[in-house]
């Protein structure tokens, strides 16, 4: 019996890796899904295989295994592309790697929207350094603004990027809104000219405002205030230009060249996640091109189903000693135990499948790509290689397990 | 009395991080489980607004307040004496907007003020530009509840927090340091100083949840590293979840894997008619035994950072209140609570 086909008679359309890396209007690929599930590894295993493919491709992380990350050559945060090395260029293609500097990506872009002495001014503030550094949702939006970046600077035709492992999957899209709303907020707006608030609707509001700004000064001291209007003087003339980045940005991704991968592990939690995901990335019309399983355990002996093979351990362990057997220990107790391992791994790899078949039949479209569970952690160009082959060879999945 | 030893006697605010995808909210409400003895009173908090406790107890979404969640593990010999049924155990949702109600009520009495900044968008102002602040608030509230007195007695024996992970957690942790980058005086640098105090005493302490997996432990002896450097800030146990028990040591698995045995015991145990089963499941094992070799190496590494650890197998089913439990028992008989 088979258990590839198995997800409650529902025929899943199978993700074609290698037709999407391959298809030339495929410009960016984003790897999305909630924490530990492997999109970092996802997106470098793509990125090499379309890089082998012929493609100029960059991949684009946050916040690779450090051993993942040596193994592409990104030894140190500069926030500049690298060239990896070990990549197989018969093709044609090549592969660069980055690792996003937040920070410095935020500074570049004020330094890029500000006259000198403001930009200095505003790198100074305790605020701009506090957000830049710290803000819940910097990180998100900075990689976002980096993404515009590379593919604005037109030097690769394929940008693969992770997004960074936040609190929620999502961040990443609402960041750039957040910060945006954040900053064309009232709120700031007054905060940032007091003094201007003179005409008549305003007086209501300006009652408010003291009651507001002397709470404020109660909490948090005169200092902290002036400091934060000072910032959002300085920001003041920034605030346009940020706004529209974000948008741009935005529409980058709702663009037909944009890809969204939902990576997720074969476990509630995560599919969660990414069923949230799907419904979400629909909702904002944002192209989602499938769902990466990953880590689905598999077993090369799945035709002995987990209950025979408990009954067969089970035969073993009662069955007395047989001949051979010169310590006078059971014959068969490697084997039954072998037995009761094979049982316990098609238990999980069933369980997976029930998980797995529950969002397979809430989003039956969503064409989906499974990756085995490799016995040990990918680190190395060759590892990469292997789950891009895994990604791109589908029909062979279930059929064999990673013989590594 | 109860004169049972514990690794963490005397520390009362438990600090739970870990990297994501460990299990850390899980966890750490086993932990709560487990704290929560007979006649004891347990806080569980979390802070990221995602509700994991409330889906790990199957209780609608939490209010922002203490609300009785469940009962703790019987007895405080755990399952091992029948000791009656356990403690409360509490739960709490604390975000950042509530907490900072609550500061200015219990501070300045300005509640209706609060409301009216909220309104306002003040708080979006103080947690979005500030994260140092909004953090400063949340820890605020795990603190004032490991504090709180009744009559004398602490209303909560143990307050076990939820937190933020990992690779954030020092970050989290540092509110003075983080808060007098941007108030140098006044009171919010009061209250984060009063926060840190409680922070860096013996009655916190930090603990990690990893997996025995590359990653996570990685971040780990990161995340332990960055706190040793705070001075001040105890580091706890490492909670290593999700471990699978080995059948077979690595000895007898590599014996397993002989192909020639395999088949003869398969045909002993009337499994016949395919050749290929016993290379198959050779296949399978010696995967197997390379996992196993990984895991060993990572929980070398763990152990090298000189923390106790304690191991929580893998629940194969799902946690529900039953592992949950289990789980509880393993932390208290290993003597994490």
């Amino acid at each position: 019996m088979s258990h590839a086909s198995g997800r409650h008679g529902v025929t899943t359309p199978r993700l074609e890796m290698d037709r999407i890396i391959d298809d030339r209007r495929t410009r960016i690929i984003v790897c999305c899904g909630s924490g530990g599930v492997g999109k970092t590894t996802a997106a470098a295993a793509i990125g090499l295989r379309a890089a082998e493919r012929g493609r100029q491709t960059c991949v684009l992380t946050v916040d690779p295994a450090r051993r993942l990350a040596q193994s592409m050559g990104l030894t140190s945060l500069d926030n500049t592309p690298r060239p990896v090395d070990g990549v197989d260029g018969t093709s044609g293609g090549s592969l660069h790697a980055m690792m996003l500097d937040m920070k410095r990506t935020f500074d570049e872009i004020v330094e890029a929207h500000a006259d000198p002495d403001r930009a200095a001014q505003i790198l100074a503030n305790p605020f701009y350094q506090s957000l830049s550094s710290s803000f819940a949702g910097t990180q998100e939006y900075m990689a976002m603004e980096k993404l515009g970046q590379l593919r604005r600077a037109e030097e690769w035709d394929l940008i693969v990027v992770d997004t960074p492992p936040s609190r929620n999957a999502l961040d990443f899209l609402d960041a750039p809104q957040r910060l945006g709303r954040f900053l064309d907020g009232r709120l700031i707006r007054v905060l940032a000219s007091p003094v201007k608030a003179g005409r008549p609707y305003m007086k209501m509001l300006n009652a408010g405002l003291s009651m507001m700004t002397g709470a404020l000064t109660k909490l948090l001291g005169a200092q902290v205030l002036k400091d934060a209007q000072t910032f959002i003087t300085a920001f003041d003339t920034m605030f346009g230009g940020f706004r529209e980045r974000a948008e741009s940005t935005y529409r980058l991704l709702q663009a037909p060249g944009t890809s969204f991968l939902v990576v997720a592990a074969p476990e509630p939690d995560a599919l969660r996640e990414a069923s949230y995901f799907v419904e979400r990335l629909d909702e904002e019309r944002m192209p989602l091109a499938g769902l990466i399983l990953n880590r689905v355990h598999r077993s090369p002996a799945a035709r002995l189903s987990a209950a025979r093979s408990l009954a067969a351990a089970e035969t073993l362990e009662v069955m007395p000693n047989g001949t051979g057997a010169a310590d006078g220990a059971p014959r068969y107790t490697l084997a039954a135990a072998a037995l009761r391992l094979h049982a316990e791994r098609m238990n999980l790899s069933g369980r997976e499948q029930r998980v797995a078949g529950a969002f397979t039949s809430a989003h039956p479209t969503v064409p989906v790509a499974e990756v085995v569970a490799l016995p040990v952690d990918v680190h190395d160009l060759a590892g990469l290689r292997y789950i891009g082959e895994s990604l791109a060879n589908q029909s062979q999945a279930g059929s064999r397990a990673p013989l590594r | 009395m109860t004169a049972r030893d514990t690794d963490w006697d005397g520390v009362r605010l438990h600090v739970v991080t870990g990297k994501g995808g460990t299990g850390k909210t899980t966890v750490a409400a086993a932990l709560a489980l487990a704290l929560a003895g007979r006649g004891r009173k347990v806080l569980l908090i979390e802070v990221e607004g995602r509700q994991g406790i409330a889906r790990l107890f199957d209780s609608p979404p939490l209010p922002y307040e203490e609300r009785k969640i469940a009962i703790g593990l019987g007895g405080p010999e755990g399952p091992r004496v029948s000791g009656g049924p356990g403690g409360d155990v509490y739960a709490l949702a604390v975000d950042p907007e509530g907490a900072l109600l609550d500061y200015l009520e219990m501070f300045y009495n300005l509640r209706r003020t609060g409301k009216a900044l909220t309104r306002l968008g003040v708080v979006d102002f103080a947690t979005t530009i500030a994260p140092g602040l909004s953090d400063v608030l949340v820890t605020g509230k795990a603190t004032e509840a490991t504090r709180r007195r009744q009559k004398g007695v602490h209303v909560y024996d143990n307050v076990v927090m939820d937190a933020p992970p990992t690779g954030r957690i020092s970050r989290f942790l540092n509110v003075s340091t983080e808060v007098s980058g941007l108030a140098k005086v006044g009171p919010i640098r009061t209250h984060a100083d009063t926060v840190a105090r409680v922070i860096r005493s013996p009655q916190t302490a930090v603990h990690f949840v990893a997996t025995l997996e590359e990653m996570p432990v990685q971040e780990t002896l990161d995340g332990i590293a960055e706190l040793r450097a705070m001075t001040e800030i105890q580091v706890g146990g490492i909670m290593i979840n999700m471990v699978r028990p080995a059948m077979l040591g690595p000895d007898d698995l590599q014996a397993a894997t002989d192909e020639a045995e395999l088949a003869t015991a398969l045909k002993a145990a009337g499994v016949n008619g395919d050749s290929a089963l016993p290379r198959d499941l050779a296949a399978e094992l010696a995967g197997h035994a390379r996992h196993v070799e990984l895991q060993d190496r990572e929980r070398c590494e763990l152990t090298a950072a000189g923390q106790p650890s304690y191991e929580l197998p893998m629940i194969t089913d799902g946690i529900d209140l039953a592992g949950l439990y289990r789980l509880a028992a393993e932390l208290r008989n290993q003597g994490a609570a």
